[in-house]
């Protein structure tokens, strides 16, 4: 009846999780029980559960990454305490199993619900007003793609209470992750999550393509696009360029673990190879799927904040395609000791030199855009500063273990684990942050407060520095990553240094908090009634903050690169411009209900429950199926309407 | 200020053939979101082809490609899904000429020549389960099966999709948005020709032999 579900998958021999999903479950329970005493639910029904509206999107995507972040930070701070006390006799506090699925937990959360939900919720809400116009090229499928993602969010924090998860890490090798070594429901709760959420990721990549070749404002040809929506674009195509790869390789996996097969097994003519290369052809792609969006970020931010315009827009344009077609020539440099010969490294290594050649020109642009510009010394510009510092460091160990024999020694080491973290939290962490502080005003209609975002970013910062530096040292002297124990006693004062940095981030991740917390509280003085608080460049500071839902009355016809700017320097129209009905899409609920099954299915397959695997797909059919029948998906504003609401903001921005 | 060139001034008029044209019409749109999701399909596929060709030496002393394939059948099971193309792109055409009576006609064609080639696949397919040769007898089946079943699981999802748009233009007649879904079936029911014009060769003729 209930498939391998039974009591006993609930840990109730293991107090921690229980004690953390215990607490989760109040604070979930507090925030339902306010929802629902305020009566808010008819309004986050009709305003943002069933919105297809990009901004709302947008925003939603950001705050499950936000969220996700947490999770994903709670897993760090536990493994770091693990190493820095389970030294020589100590045994610590995690045992070997719960630590293996620890790490396992933070890699998979942090990439795709921290990481691509922060990257992909930036572009859902600038692109289409960077574009000047409407929405995305499918609005509903949008909503589909966002709840779908939080629907895999969803099942992988489901094994903290009920199961556990895998213990074969983010990337899940075999022949670990065959049900010959891993039998129970760990590795499925990592396989089933990420077919759903990386389905609802391919039709963002889908979207976005569509998107940003298909609608863009009258005049904006591509070499006019800010540079953020080009970075968008490059990223949209990786996702459709490996994303079915991903999901191929987990299907072979499945069926090796389901229907006994023998894709990837020992036995019976299995070729694990095949997966580790699989894998990191949608891998290696992946990385540069969540840093080119912040490179976007860093041109947009040095740019606004110089007061001057992009240094070789074209140069930038030309990186961001390279890298886009660079990053799927590198992948074996993942596996340079697992046997492909010196020929072959060889190719690899020097390609993955190369890919560095690009970002470097992107280096350049950035500093010679701030070179001799009057630098307004804000938050993103300063995550901008400890970018590019960062960055680069990273960027040269990277080098560094492009070099097949180096990587012979330092592979598998705390050096690697210090590299990815370098350039994924110097890069793509700092900015995400860098854009939400940009672009928040734009979101809410009010700025946040600088004082504790620099705070904030300056514990980042050395926080980071604190934690991961010691970690290319413990590499160099030996030490492999995902120890649950450490035998050497000379590894341990750099191990607490490294955990003082992760308390440092948690002051990070506090003065963030804190800086909601004080702007929301000083909005009335804080609100941007122009639209435009950073003097900017780029179109989406041409409307009001928060945009109408339309984003733009009258589309605005473009003529040059920075459209904004020059429309600025050319002093904005004096009559009112005759307005015309525009036709929006409607809300649908077909988001939610879709991922409302999609989990079902997940969880149900993950305990082999088949019938209701068979009613949950049939659900969701039936929902695409009636879906798919409607017609009349537009409403229509009336030009009426349009003026009043118009006449309103420009009053608004005139008062100022 | 960033270095201009002439190409920087074009007015917004001049600026249609560099992409400055303004939004796509609604149907353009969509077909070209379809084809994007197609070819991410294709990407899909290519993963499968890759394993396929990777694994399909390792038969692990069960039977192999030459011994199973008939390609008497296969022949006739491929020759089904071409002309079933065929007839769907006749049916494309009879609904872009607002012809709803033969666009049925045409759609039964296909229907029917979809569900042959289907009934043909499966039969082989439990033909060779029940020799013993399943797809957990090796991994070269395992690759087989998985190749040959997606691409099978393709046209099944493509025969309820031309069920439904059948259904559509009885219920609603050839209303835009209604020509809109049929332009998407016949994207999609072409390119599972293109997938199975692979499969047929990489499997079965380079198989067989």
């Amino acid at each position: 009846m209930l498939g391998r579900l039974s009591w006993a998958a609930i840990p109730l021999d293991q107090p921690l999780p229980l004690y953390a999903m215990g607490a989760v479950g109040i604070v979930i329970l507090v925030v339902l029980g306010i929802v629902t005493v305020k009566g808010w639910w008819p309004y986050l029904w009709r305003e943002w559960i069933t919105s297809v509206d990009h901004k709302r999107i947008g925003v939603m995507y950001v705050i499950l990454g936000l969220v996700m972040l947490l999770r994903g930070y709670s897993d760090a701070i536990m493994m770091r305490t693990q190493q820095a006390i389970a030294v020589g006799d100590a045994q610590g506090y995690l045992p070997p199993d719960h630590y293996n699925q620890i790490f396992s937990a933070h890699g998979t959360i942090m990439i795709f619900f921290v990481a691509m939900p922060l990257v992909i919720g930036l572009m859902n809400f600038v692109v289409p007003l960077q574009l000047g116009v409407r929405d995305v090229a499918f609005p509903t499928l949008n909503s589909v793609s966002f709840w779908l993602t939080a629907s895999g969010a969803l099942l992988v924090n489901v094994s903290l209470v009920i199961g556990s998860f895998s213990r074969a890490s983010w990337w899940g090798y075999p022949p670990l992750s065959e049900l010959a070594f891993s039998p129970d429901e760990g590795v499925d709760y990592y396989l089933w999550p990420l077919q759903i959420s990386g389905i609802g990721t391919l039709f963002t990549g889908i979207n976005f393509v569509t998107t940003i070749l298909k609608l863009r404002a009258p005049g904006m040809t591509y070499m006019r696009m800010p540079v953020f929506c080009w970075t968008a674009l490059a990223t949209s195509m990786l996702i459709v360029a490996v994303f079915p790869v991903l999901t191929a390789t987990f299907v072979m996996l499945l069926l090796d673990r389901y229907l006994g097969m023998h894709f990837f097994t020992n036995d019976l003519g299995g070729n694990q190879m095949m997966y580790v290369n699989l894998f990191w052809a949608w891998g290696h792609p992946e990385v540069y799927i969540l840093i080119l969006p912040a490179f976007g970020v860093y041109s947009e931010v040095a740019a606004t904040f110089s007061g001057k315009g992009l240094f070789s827009y074209r140069t930038m344009v030309w990186a961001t395609l390279g890298i886009c077609v660079l990053s799927m020539m590198v992948w074996l440099h993942h596996f340079f000791t697992m046997g492909a010969g010196a020929d072959v490294n060889s190719v690899f290594g020097i390609m993955s030199s190369i890919i560095a050649v690009p970002t470097g020109a992107k280096v350049f642009n950035w500093l010679f855009t701030m070179f001799r510009g009057r630098i307004v010394f804000t938050t993103p510009v300063l995550f901008l500063i400890g970018f590019m510092i960062t960055f680069v460091l990273g960027g040269l160990t990277g080098v560094l273990l492009a070099v097949p024999p180096v990587d012979f020694v330092l592979h598998n080491s705390a050096f690697l684990v210090a590299h990815f973290h370098h350039v994924i939290i110097g890069g793509v962490v700092f900015g995400a942050l860098a854009g939400i502080n940009y672009w928040f005003p734009k979101a809410f209609g009010f700025t946040l407060d600088d004082r504790w975002g620099k705070a904030s970013f300056w514990c980042w910062l050395i926080g980071f520095y604190l934690a991961f530096t010691p970690l290319y040292v413990l590499g160099m002297m030996g030490m492999t990553r995902r120890l649950q124990h450490i035998p050497d006693p000379s590894w341990q004062p750099l191990l607490l240094v490294a955990e003082l940095g992760a308390i440092v981030i948690f002051l990070a991740v506090l003065c963030q908090i804190m800086q909601l917390y004080v702007s929301i509280r000083n909005r009335e003085v804080r609100r941007d009634l122009t639209g435009d608080p950073w003097n900017g460049r780029t179109l989406e500071w041409a409307t009001s903050s928060p945009p109408p839902a339309y984003n733009f009355a009258v589309l605005p016809r473009v003529e040059t690169i920075d459209a904004f700017w020059q429309m600025k320097r050319r002093g904005l129209p004096a009559v009112e411009p005759s307005y015309e009905p525009i036709e929006m899409p409607r809300n649908s609920p077909i988001g939610i209900v879709n991922a409302f099954f999609a989990t079902i299915t997940g969880f149900t397959l993950i305990w082999h429950i088949w019938w209701i695997v068979i009613i949950g797909l049939l659900a969701i059919a039936v929902g695409i199926l009636v879906f798919g029948w409607s017609e009349n998906r537009e409403r229509e504003i009336s030009a009426s309407e349009i003026a009043r609401l118009e006449r309103a903001r420009l009053a608004l921005g005139r008062a100022t | 200020m960033s270095i201009t060139t002439i190409a920087d001034f074009v007015p917004t008029e001049l600026a249609r053939g560099r992409g400055g044209g303004g939004p796509a019409p609604t149907r353009t749109v969509v077909a070209y979101g379809f084809w994007i999701f197609l070819l991410s399909d294709f990407v899909l596929f290519s993963g499968l082809f890759a394993a396929y060709a990777v694994l399909s030496g390792n038969t692990a002393g069960g039977p192999t490609g030459s011994e199973l394939f008939n390609l008497r059948n296969v022949f006739i099971e491929t020759m089904c899904l071409l002309l079933s193309s065929y007839t769907a792109g006749l049916g494309a055409l009879s609904a872009e000429r607002r012809q709803p009576g033969s666009f049925l006609i045409f759609s039964a064609f296909t229907f029917v020549l979809g569900a042959a080639f289907l009934v043909i696949e499966a039969r082989e397919f439990a033909r060779m389960a029940a020799e013993g040769a399943g797809p957990s007898r090796s991994a070269f089946l395992s690759a087989f099966f998985t190749l040959v079943g997606t691409h099978g699981v393709h046209v099944t999802s493509g025969l309820v999709f031309l069920v439904y748009m059948v259904a559509q233009v009885v219920a609603k007649g050839l209303r835009p948005h209604v020509l809109r879904r049929l332009l998407c079936f016949s994207l999609f029911w072409h390119a599972l020709d293109i997938i199975w014009v692979g499969v047929f060769t990489l499997v079965y003729l380079m198989g067989a032999r």
